[in-house]
């Protein structure tokens, strides 16, 4: 053993509730007691994506993988495993399938089947630590763009590999690119604007989180390189206050890259100036929406506007501005580097590339994981995710947040993908996924997203400000027993109007959730109403029925 | 030049230049889109949803007040989807909002309530909760039921971008939020001018003035032991015909004398008279303060609205107020002194009733330093929509009255008097006489219109080999803009005019209200045709300055003296308070 | 008629927490669109954004303090009520609710008698709702300070809030 081995552990916010902190600490006093401190560097990294595994440790470059670790255990695995060689089974990840033990992190179904580009680094590297960040071509897209690429080269590039915004819109980000850099500049405006949406308001989701946590740096190099090509000179992300610990990175490593020379006044020599600085959220999912995030930049309320104009043309300050969502921008950098065309090759026609899924609720692996466009469902849930907690039927998937929609049994087999999902009244939105089993209430959880929508509606237009209370009145009706029969013909007439008439994306799919469960759970809906029965007996003032709940059970 | 562009709506070709909304361009081709929260040139947020059209290849209905039209779209304003979904969202308003109209002030000129009635809507058709919020009725000026407020902000906009005064704001989030000052306070905890403009701007009953004032008319008129005056300002008789469905500009002087006559007043007067006296008062101090040399520029104060402006966002510029009260309280102090003494009657059972364009005049007659001898000056302010209720409860109709004339001593006023209430009016009057005190000649016509103004004008005159400078500044934002460059000292004036209300008082706060989408706009594009009836009231005054008027050297002889002498200075002129902006103890509404 | 009183200015004048907020807006005054910023510095020092804060802020930065209100009342991390020593927060994001997290925002409320914004009488906790601090791996959380609790039972609650004086 003469090459030193990293112990690489798990620091995301996840595992550090987890205990992460306190695992570090007893590791390095074990370290220190075997004498071992030459051998093994340990570092602190980003989410690895099985957060519910937490706190997790890698040994590498072997990629031995220890989970669910407690202080006692790693006592053990310093005496048995660093001063001895042997690995600590017991401590291994078992199949919850197949009840085998797995050893190595890449032979994990959970690990093994994704494919990691926006979370290329996540979980390997520390998130601040720059020379860690060099070591994995860190930086090198910037110094190929400043020194090698005129703008419109690496606009081509974006635009041939295919990538659309993650935020949620999938709109293609090399033509928001062309059309902000194409967009004029009055004489007497000092600059255009690049910003990050670091918001990440779907409940659900967590994965922009993620990259800052794990990864700050790539998308800092992006930001970077979006300002050279559409000629901005001043960056901003946007970022929840929920996230305390990626505020805290994404400042270390921003001052980290200064130091570098990646930020500030003529970055690598190139004459070109750019910076980035972090403002923070203060509670307000409308926010998300791009020209709402603009107004809490300027310090207002984050209350949406008309479009167009769009950002690009009118945006911070009415400047024209380039908005992307995290995980965009953290696809850049590869891009840049490996070719738009490589990245192309990932996912299916009209959707390209890999996209991150956040999956929570009744499944057995919940977590992060990135997967090609076009991955089923079924994939995702059975061969990824495990499958569901106590063998149970497969039930819905809520995807896409309170913007999207329910996928059920007979969507598992279809492609995820945007115009796919579209075509099902769904979306993929930023990637939440949250999988319910046959004991869920659709019309529960079409009221917790409407109870959502209308908290945290902005008021500024009629249709969502009042329409969406109304129809939450008229589930909270329909869950306590006093439902009506036209009450579903009221939901549907009242979902068209707000969809149609909302000022903007919030209220324009507020009903989604309600039309989706509409659409493909309405004989539970009738049962509440006709009935007063909540078939999966989750609504307190109904009954419980005996009939079998609609769901498909014991898929493995 | 702009670019032009073509597109249809509803068929018919239609072009304009480039930047004009689908709602603009409709409006040029007769197609009235309804709009709630749209107001022409102040407010385009796309809020309220109810200017609704369908554009070929949208796939959602767009707001027609703030989409651009573009070159080739078409555009459908009346296909059913369109008509459904606008009356779904008057439906939704109404779902929250209390449908008092039968008990609303703005019963009949109600933009939400000609709408329902539009839009055939026979039902409440949501249920479900509603905003609770207490009404502000402690402002001696402003009432605010924010229950029916409908979120249009247009009183936000007016407020922060006319006025400069930035009282409004949303309060709270989403389905909880209406427009108010901040934390929900009253009016009094704020730096509010009570100008009025909100109240004119808002379609619904949700801001209002004071209204107790007509039952004490009623009241006094009805006592025996009253003896009930009333002063008429001087843009009431180019108002008031509106409530009477009369043109706008229509000059109802007699009629209105008539009117008051019928209703029993003892005296009809003119508050013009006031105003010629503030012009001997005012003029009188500014050729002092000229010939001191001090705290010039001079600013007119004959506006509480600005005063109370000056009074919270200038606190520096007191100094240079005129000290001279407004005609309102000028005349209010003569009636219980001078007409007193005239007519032989105890001034305590004198009840001076006044009618104002403004509703700031309310908060000006209660403010403690207009006192006569322990005595309110003016006891009642009516504005000019509640003198019009007053006119119809008592089963008048204007149009139909025979012309009557003022009564003595203080109905007869010169033309200076009269054109204070139209732009540049004040300002005007005051030059007619200090240029003629100053020179011994009479301003020539072509001089003094120079200054006639909606918004802002500037006028040099040589004066006896000194060149002076006079400035007009009419609504609080030109004025804003104005002091604020004279603070920084980019310009130099040495008298200053200036009207809280765009326009001047034909645009005040308490001028008739249209039950019209672009009620404001009319309001301040109507000011002219009040203001330029005013200027055709002085030209057919046989005297036009008020040192001629012979009613003021009446006065002057007989019981003041000078002006600016003992008596003016005890009863006419007063004193200004530096007020905070924001108090640190607030009143409590319920 | 009833008029709340407030602290009068000589209450703030050598005022700790008010010399401390003079310094934050001297650093933020000329920085576009800083409001935000500071409102979460001022609610640091004082805990909460009472009326007067508010004031004070909107006048050093002379922005109408209605603009002001507006925003505090718009972002939902802004309170103008006292908060707890410590301010749980319970996720009501949809990985937790699946997971039952109403059951424990329930059982807090009993437990400790309030309701979500709501401070306890001894002045030790207040009750927030939030919408993901996305652990939902963890689901369902309570976070409180810097501590998040992950697959929480109602049962669990009382263990959690002994761990705080
Ligand atoms: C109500 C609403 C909330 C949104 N929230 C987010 C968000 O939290 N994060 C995000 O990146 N985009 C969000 N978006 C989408 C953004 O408006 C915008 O489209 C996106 O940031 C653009 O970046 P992209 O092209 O890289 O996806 C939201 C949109 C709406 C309408
Ligand atoms: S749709 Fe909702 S969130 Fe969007 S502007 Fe209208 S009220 Fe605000
Ligand atoms: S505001 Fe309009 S709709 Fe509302 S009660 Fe008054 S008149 Fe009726
Ligand atoms: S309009 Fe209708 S409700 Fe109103 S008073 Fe007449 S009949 Fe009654
Ligand atoms: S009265 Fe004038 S100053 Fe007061 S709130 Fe209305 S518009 Fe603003
Ligand atoms: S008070 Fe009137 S003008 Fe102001 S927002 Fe409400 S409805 Fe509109
Ligand atoms: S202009 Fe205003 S203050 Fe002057 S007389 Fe007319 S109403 Fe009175
Ligand atoms: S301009 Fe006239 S109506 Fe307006 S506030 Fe001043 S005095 Fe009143
Ligand atoms: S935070 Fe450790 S795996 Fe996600
Ligand atoms: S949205 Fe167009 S008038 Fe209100
Ligand atoms: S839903 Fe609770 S942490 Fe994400």
């Amino acid at each position: 053993m003469n090459q030193q081995k990293k112990l690489l552990i798990c620091s995301g916010a996840s595992c550090i509730s987890s205990g992460a902190n306190k695992i570090k600490a007893v590791l390095e006093e074990q370290i220190a007691r075997h004498n071992l401190t030459s051998k093994f560097e340990i570092v602190e990294t980003g989410c690895m994506g099985s957060c519910d595994l937490g706190p997790l440790m890698v040994v590498s470059p072997e990629g031995i993988f220890y989970h669910s670790l407690k202080p006692r255990d790693i006592k053990d695995i310093a005496e048995k495993h660093f001063v001895n060689g042997q690995i600590v089974e017991g401590l291994l990840y078992k199949d919850p399938v197949t009840g085998k033990q797995i050893p190595k992190i890449d032979d994990i179904p959970f690990f093994q089947k994704q494919t990691k580009i926006a979370l290329r680094n996540c979980g390997r590297i520390h998130p601040i630590n720059i020379n860690d960040y060099l070591a994995v071509k860190g930086y090198q897209a910037l110094q190929k763009v400043l020194h090698e690429m005129a703008p419109e080269e690496v606009i081509h590039e974006i635009k041939i590999s295919g990538l659309r915004g993650r935020g949620g819109g999938g709109f293609p980000t090399g033509i928001k690119w062309e059309i902000t850099r194409k967009s004029e500049l009055k004489l007497e405006d000092q600059t255009k604007y690049v910003i990050c949406n670091a918001d990440e308001g779907d409940p659900g989701a967590f994965m922009d989180r993620s990259i800052l946590e794990g990864d700050p740096h790539s998308v800092i190099e992006a930001m970077v390189i979006a300002g050279y090509v559409i000629g901005a000179r001043q960056g901003y992300v946007y970022i929840r206050a929920e996230y305390p610990l990626a505020i805290e990175r994404l400042e270390a490593a921003i001052k980290a890259a200064r130091k570098y020379g990646a930020l500030g006044e003529n970055i690598f020599d190139s004459g070109f100036d750019f910076d980035v600085e972090v403002r923070i959220g203060a509670g307000a999912f409308v926010c998300g929406e791009e020209t709402a995030l603009i107004h809490s930049i300027q310090g207002g309320r984050g209350e949406p506007r008309p479009k167009p104009p769009f950002p690009a043309a009118k945006g911070l300050w009415n400047k024209p501005t380039l908005i992307n969502n995290v995980e965009t921008l953290a696809n850049i950098p590869v891009i840049i580097l490996r070719g738009g065309n490589w990245y192309s090759r990932f996912g299916i026609e009209s959707s390209r590339g890999t996209k991150v899924f956040a999956l929570s609720g009744d499944i057995n692996n919940t977590g992060l994981i990135e997967v090609p466009m076009g991955t089923s469902l079924r994939t995702i849930i059975y061969e990824l995710g495990g499958g569901i907690p106590g063998n149970k039927g497969f039930k819905a998937a809520l995807i896409g947040g309170p913007s999207g929609g329910v996928l059920t049994a007979q969507h598992l087999d279809l492609p995820l993908d945007y115009n796919t999902l579209a075509k099902t009244g769904a979306m993929i939105g930023s990637g939440g996924l949250v999988i319910m089993d046959e004991n869920s209430c659709m019309v529960d959880i079409a009221k917790f997203y409407l109870d959502f929508i209308q908290d945290e509606s902005c008021g500024k237009c009629t249709p969502c400000r009042i329409g969406t209370k109304r129809m939450l009145e008229i589930l909270k009706w329909i869950i306590s027993g006093k439902g009506k029969t036209n009450d579903l013909v009221e939901l549907e007439d009242l979902g068209r109007l707000i969809k149609e008439t909302s000022l903007c994306g919030l209220g324009m799919s507020a009903p989604n959730p309600v039309l989706s469960t509409l659409k493909n759970f309405r004989d539970e809906y009738e049962a509440h109403i006709q009935e007063k029965i909540c078939p999966a007996g989750v609504c307190e003032s109904l009954r419980k029925t005996t009939k079998k709940p609609k769901a498909e059970g014991g898929v493995k | 030049m702009k670019k032009k562009i073509s597109f249809e709506i509803d068929d018919q070709k239609v072009e304009v230049d480039e930047g004009t909304t689908i709602l603009e361009a409709a409006a040029q081709i007769g197609i009235d889109i309804p709009t709630l929260c749209y107001l022409k040139d102040i407010n385009a947020e796309g809020a309220c949803r109810v200017c609704l059209v369908e554009v070929e290849g949208e796939p959602r209905l767009v707001a027609s007040c703030v989409y651009e039209a573009r070159d080739g779209i078409k555009v459908k304003t009346t296909t059913p989807r369109v008509i459904k979904a606008r009356k779904q969202v008057i439906e939704l308003l109404l779902s929250d909002h209390p449908a008092d109209c039968l008990t609303c002030i703005a019963n009949q000129s109600c933009e939400l309530q000609s709408l329902a009635k539009d839009y055939d809507v026979r039902d409440i058709r949501y249920r479900g909760e509603r905003r609770k919020i207490p009404i502000d009725d402690l402002s001696p000026s402003i009432v605010r039921e924010p229950e029916k407020c409908i979120m249009c902000r247009r009183c936000i906009t007016v407020c922060k971008k006319v006025v400069t005064a930035a009282i409004y704001d949303v309060n709270e989030r989403g389905f909880n939020s209406f427009a108010a000052p901040a934390t929900h306070d009253s009016q009094i905890d704020t730096p509010c001018t009570y100008c009025g403009q909100c109240i004119l701007t808002c379609p619904t009953g949700a801001l209002y003035e004071q209204r107790q004032d007509s039952e004490w008319v009623w009241e006094a008129l009805a006592d025996p032991d009253k003896h009930v005056i009333i002063q008429t300002a001087p843009s009431i008789r180019s108002t008031i015909g509106e409530m009477f469905g009369m043109p706008i500009g229509s000059l109802v002087t007699g009629k209105l004398v008539a009117a008051l006559k019928h209703l029993g007043f003892d005296r009809v007067f003119d508050d013009c008279f006031g105003a010629d006296v503030v012009v001997m008062e005012e003029g009188a101090e500014f050729i002092h303060r000229l010939k001191e040399g001090k705290r010039l520029p001079q600013f007119t104060s004959c506006c509480p609205g600005w005063v109370k402006f000056a009074e919270n966002f200038y606190h520096e510029l007191l100094p240079h107020l005129s000290t001279v009260r407004s005609p309102q309280q000028v005349f209010g102090a003569l009636s219980k002194t001078y007409y007193a003494e005239k007519m032989e009657i105890d001034p305590k059972k004198i009840f001076c009733v006044s009618t104002m364009p403004c509703i700031a005049k309310k908060f000006e007659a209660q403010r403690p330093e207009m006192t006569v001898n322990g005595m309110w000056a003016v006891d009642a302010v009516l504005t000019t929509r509640e003198l019009g209720q007053i006119i119809k409860q008592a089963g008048l109709d204007l149009k139909k009255l025979p012309d009557e004339e003022y009564d003595d001593p203080m109905g007869y006023a010169s033309g200076a008097g009269v054109i204070f209430g139209a732009g540049g009016g004040v300002m005007e009057a005051t030059l007619r006489t200090v240029y003629e005190k100053l020179t011994g000649e009479k301003m020539k016509e072509f001089q003094f219109k120079a200054i006639r103004s909606d918004s802002f004008r500037e006028l040099e005159l040589e004066i006896n080999g000194q060149l002076l400078r006079f400035g007009v500044a009419r609504g609080l934002g030109n004025a804003r803009h104005l002091i604020d460059r004279i603070l920084k000292g980019e310009v130099e004036y040495h008298f200053i005019e200036i009207m809280a209300c765009p326009g001047g008082c034909v645009g005040g706060g308490g001028q008739p209200i249209y039950s019209h989408k672009d009620r404001w706009y009319m309001q301040v594009n109507a000011g002219n045709h009040r203001g330029n009836a005013l200027f055709r009231a002085d030209e057919a005054k046989e005297y036009r300055t008020a040192h001629e008027n012979p009613a003021i050297q009446k006065l002057y002889r007989e019981f003041l003296g000078e002006p600016m002498g003992k008596l003016s200075r005890k009863l006419f002129h007063t004193t200004y308070t530096k007020r905070p902006m924001y108090s640190r103890s607030k009143h409590v509404l319920h | 008629m009833k008029v709340e009183t407030q602290p009068k200015p000589d209450v703030i004048k050598g005022n700790e927490n008010y010399s401390r907020l003079d310094k934050l807006i001297e650093e933020y005054k000329e920085k576009e669109g800083s409001l935000i910023t500071v409102l979460h510095q001022a609610q640091k020092i004082f805990g909460h954004l009472p009326r007067e804060v508010q004031i004070y802020i909107a006048e050093k930065m002379g922005i109408p303090f209605p603009e002001v209100y507006g925003v505090v009342s718009f972002y939902s991390l802004f309170s103008m009520k006292p908060r707890g020593k410590y301010t749980i927060e319970v996720c009501m994001g949809t990985a937790c609710y699946v997971k039952g997290a109403q059951h424990i925002l329930e059982q807090l409320k009993k437990e400790l008698n309030v309701q979500p914004g709501e401070i306890t009488p001894d002045r030790r906790f207040t009750i927030e709702t939030t919408r993901c601090k996305g652990a939902c791996s963890l689901a369902p959380i309570i976070a409180i300070g810097k501590d998040i609790y992950s697959k929480v039972k109602p049962e669990m609650t009382k263990d959690i809030l002994n761990n705080y004086e």
